[in-house]
């Protein structure tokens, strides 16, 4: 076959680079395995959590603000959504980094969307971390 | 069985194909489209023996790359009725053909003309995984010996005929070029796991990179496509795994 440029109106996609980067981590691994382990962890807080507050002792409708104040009273329930909360967040934004990562074309599109991802799983992160601890039963 | 008049064979009966080729020449189209051609054919005909009879007796115009037509060369590699096959290893009656069938170029590689992809991006990626035997140590004055276990260990991934049939039915090779793509991943597993080998370190350091196996979704397509049988999808978990356990 001729390696000559082919005239016309024709445009063949310029192939990968060859060059692939140098930079040697783990982070790929590590997020991977993450999403494996905090999957498994959430299905038993995520139904836990369901369990606990729509079907045990009269179900949902005995929620209102005493109940959480109750429950936020004690350690074990604010580590139970501290963790739910982390995990839930860290799981899907990994999951959407990696369809951003698939999806965008264009590095500079693929860039904004992950930044605008970042800055709104961070947000949900720290707004939830805050309420949690400082939960004040007092208020209103 | 007692001898008796042998049952009379029928003689196989031709039947009308019609097959919609998506066609591309450079030349003088700007964008791909498709045709239809109509050919006689044997329910035993290979789909290559249609694109043969189609170029030598409609048009001479189209073209697809093909070599041994056995099965065993990896060049006509396509996607027939949207899966990724080799032609000379698809027969007409294992397809539907009260439709037409359609017949395109494999996706995600720079399609030249026709049914002909550049290849190169898929070499490239083939080369980068160092699909060669890396030694340890001296050269040997004798064979190198090795188990029949240890041969099994690895026997899958010799099979492979490079023809892309997986890489080019992965939706992640699709979006993202830089993704090694199962074929590559394949070859590096078949020497990562031979015992003679040493440059399994370095292989797995390669397919450890942003663009190596953790990009793989298990979709299975790959798995699906392969027209040797391979399990590519297992062979990429293979490799996860042993990246896995040397680090964690």
């Amino acid at each position: 076959m001729s390696t000559t440029a082919q005239p016309g109106p024709v445009s063949i996609p310029a192939p990968r680079s060859s060059q692939r980067a140098g930079q040697r981590s783990n982070f790929e691994l590590y997020s991977w395995l993450f999403m494996r382990i905090s999957g498994v962890v959430l299905v038993f807080l995520v139904l836990g959590h369901l369990l606990i507050m729509n079907v045990l002792d009269g179900g949902v409708q005995r929620i209102n603000f005493a109940f959480v104040a109750g429950r936020w009273s004690s350690p074990f329930w604010q580590v139970w959504d501290l963790m739910m909360l982390w995990l839930a967040m860290l799981h899907g934004t990994n999951g959407m980094r990696t369809i951003i990562n698939d999806y965008a074309e264009r590095d500079q599109t693929r860039f904004w969307l992950k930044m605008l991802l970042y800055v709104a799983a961070g947000f949900t992160i720290l707004l939830g971390t805050l309420v949690i601890f400082t939960f004040d039963p007092n208020i209103g | 069985m007692t001898a008796t008049a042998e049952a009379p064979v029928a003689a196989p009966v031709a039947a009308d194909v019609t097959f919609r080729i998506r066609r591309f020449q450079p030349e003088i189209d700007a964008e791909p489209h498709w045709e239809e051609y109509t050919v006689p054919l044997y329910p035993t005909d290979r789909v290559l023996t249609a694109l043969e009879k189609i170029k030598g007796e409609i048009d001479g115009t189209l073209t697809f790359r093909r070599s041994c037509g056995h099965g065993i060369c990896g060049s006509d590699a396509m996607r027939i009725n949207g899966r990724n096959r080799l032609a000379c290893k698809t027969l007409v009656k294992d397809l539907d053909i009260r439709k037409p069938i359609t017949v395109e170029a494999i996706k995600g590689l720079p399609l030249e003309k026709d049914l002909v992809v550049d290849m190169e991006p898929f070499f490239d990626a083939y080369r980068a995984v160092l699909p060669f035997l890396i030694p340890d140590g001296h050269e040997p004055s004798r064979e190198r010996l090795q188990s029949a276990e240890d041969r099994a260990r690895f026997d899958d991934g010799t099979k492979c005929i490079l023809c892309a049939c997986c890489t080019t039915s992965c939706p992640v090779y699709w979006t993202d070029g830089q993704y090694f793509g199962p074929a590559a991943i394949v070859a590096a597993n078949r020497f990562i796991f031979d015992s003679r080998d040493a440059g399994a370190e370095q292989r797995l350091e390669i397919l450890n990179e942003k663009e190596g196996v953790w990009r793989c979704r298990t979709t299975f397509n790959c798995t699906d496509a392969c027209p040797r049988g391979i399990e590519v999808t297992k062979a990429i978990q293979e490799v996860k795994r042993a990246l896995i356990f040397r680090k964690v």
